[in-house]
């Protein structure tokens, strides 16, 4: 087991966000958390990198408690997660930027990252605060790949983007599971992650509410009718 | 013209001092949004301490830039070790408290570190030792010593040695890094706590040179000296854009410049002779090229908190203060 949370739990004041879920995500994989907004999927995996207090009967990460390591401590093993909203920092160029992911490792291999993702080559002096949405997400995911992760967390990475853009990402994300790196993907888009995705949770209101192979998901009825936007055969937009 | 010429390199090395005490305020504002009060004492400290070591080795025959360099390299460890504990001792307990706490903790600071200051050097104005002969060479007109010189030189060194540092190296990125967003630059593997101590350890070292050239310029050491100093450098600081390397670098020259200029006539402007209808009123007086000088260049200090409060009003994100659009 790479990743193991029992028992998690996330409080803000008197509300429960995270009522004591449990995770798991094996080596290899690539695991989807999906639900509505405020479900409490980004308070799960800020949990699960120590961004906030949780309490848990277990937390471990290769087999190491981690629910008292410092944050910058994770990438140092290979942990590395791309936050809600990409946190690219806006004022660094993009080649800082990328220099910042491998920050623990000295150097990093930048010209890996330019050679998948030619556009941000073309556009390493500039100020990352310029760059359009995708190309912003294509940076964050570009950075985190520079720590060379074991497990790489990515936190709604299709959020604000144009439709193609995403497509284009969850492309990407396939890819980097098809290199090897285990994936922990949170999503609002669904059918896209359970596509990607061999495994799934759904989470709702706090609590996970269905777990199971992609393919059982995405064939679930309840699935189909809460979050693929298909009410009894009537077929929307999702 | 003269006149201007030499107010333009009395500021220019007046200037050039504020601007590396400037950079110590803006440094660790950028980085944590604190105006860290207590940084003039800092500056403070790096001339005492140095002052004590210069009268220590007053006898010992060593040439005297040996001496003054020797000084300087007691005193930046002092600073660094300053720094470093009001850090870790006093603001980053607050990291997390509203930004009034860290602010008021920042006066205190200072406050304490006067009193040390004061048991230890008195409470006199100390004369500080001008061991550095000074020779004059002539600059079009004005005059400019190899003091003068020494201390531009050093500054503009400074200067450069840190924007390289901060735009150049693995751990400058990071202190911008840093800077923009804590969480994310800890979820890049950076150990914040370390990245905020290295600045102020940095600011530290900066103050240290400094108070040593400001001291030897000026020729007196005081413990109270860091208080307008700081102030001086904060309002150079606002002046630069806070938080703005390159602007503080830039809002310290202007401020010695306007403050040098604004003394060298502020003389001028405010004799009430110079005025055709009041100097006719006053007409005893004014006769026989007779002047009725209402503030002279002991107003010099007024200049910097005029800036100051200008800017506050009309620009407040300081010259370079603008901020770059971020789209989220």
């Amino acid at each position: 087991m790479l990743l193991e949370a029992r028992g998690l739990e996330v409080r803000y004041g008197g509300i429960r966000a995270v009522k004591g879920i449990d995770l798991e995500v094996e080596d290899g994989e690539l695991v989807c958390l999906i639900g509505a907004n405020g479900a409490g999927k980004t308070s799960t995996v800020k949990a699960l990198c120590r961004l906030v207090p949780s309490s848990q009967q277990a937390l471990s990460y290769a087999g190491e408690d981690i629910s008292t390591l410092p944050i910058h401590e994770l990438p140092k093993r290979g942990l590395v997660m791309v936050p809600e909203g990409r946190g690219i920092f806006p004022q660094l160029t993009v080649e800082e930027n990328l220099l910042m992911g491998a920050y623990p490792r000295g150097r990093g291999n930048l010209e890996a990252q330019y050679d998948s993702f030619p556009r941000l080559h073309e556009r390493r002096r500039q100020v990352a605060g310029t760059l359009s949405g995708g190309e912003q997400q294509m940076l964050a995911l570009a950075r985190a790949l520079m720590a060379e992760p074991r497990l790489l967390i990515l936190d709604e990475p299709s959020m604000g983007l144009a439709p193609m853009m995403v497509e284009k990402i969850f492309e990407m994300v396939a890819e980097v599971a098809r290199r090897g790196v285990t994936i922990f993907l949170i999503e609002q888009n669904a059918r896209l992650a359970l596509k990607v995705a061999s495994r799934g949770y759904v989470m709702e209101s706090g609590t996970i509410a269905l777990s199971g192979a992609a393919e059982a998901l995405l064939a679930d009825p309840r699935v189909r009718a809460a979050y693929l936007g298909e009410e009894a055969g009537a077929t929307t937009a999702g | 013209m003269d006149t201007f010429l030499q107010q333009l390199v009395n500021g220019l090395t007046a200037g050039s001092v504020y601007a590396i005490v400037a950079l110590g305020y803006t440094m660790v504002y950028g980085i944590i949004q604190l105006i860290n009060f207590a940084h003039g004492e800092v500056v403070m400290i790096g001339a005492m301490v140095a002052f004590s070591v210069i009268g220590a080795l007053a006898g010992s025959g060593l040439p005297p830039i040996a001496v003054l360099f020797i000084a300087t390299l007691c005193a930046i460890p002092a600073c660094i070790a300053v720094g470093y504990a009001m850090e870790r001792l006093a603001y980053r307990p607050l990291r997390r408290a509203p930004r009034l706490a860290p602010l008021i903790t920042a006066i205190g600071v200072s406050i304490v570190l006067q009193h040390l200051a004061l048991l230890v050097w008195t409470r006199n104005v100390l004369a500080y030792p001008q061991i550095v002969a000074t020779k004059n060479y002539a600059l079009f007109g004005a005059t400019i010593t190899n003091v003068q010189l020494g201390i531009i030189a050093v500054c503009v060194a400074m200067m450069a040695g840190l924007a390289m540092l901060v735009y150049r190296t693995r751990l400058g990125i990071a202190m911008r890094a840093t800077a923009q967003n804590q969480q994310v630059a800890a979820l890049m593997g950076i150990d914040v706590n370390r990245v905020i101590a290295a600045t102020f350890v940095i600011g530290a070292a900066l103050a240290a040179v400094a108070g040593v050239l400001y001291s030897t310029y000026y020729g007196v050491a005081q413990y109270t000296m860091g208080s307008l100093l700081g102030l001086k450098a904060f309002s150079a600081a606002v002046l630069g854009g806070i938080g703005n390397v390159p602007g503080a670098m830039l809002g310290g020259l202007l401020l010695g410049l306007v403050e040098a200029l604004g003394a060298g006539y502020i003389g001028d402007f405010t004799d009430l002779c110079a005025y055709p209808w009041i100097g006719e009123a006053l007409g005893e007086r004014c006769a026989n090229g007779g002047q009725f000088i209402l503030a002279g260049s002991e107003y010099q200090d007024v200049f910097a908190f005029i800036v100051l409060i200008l800017v506050l009003v009309f620009r407040p994100s300081g010259l370079l203060g603008e901020r770059v659009g971020d789209r989220a």
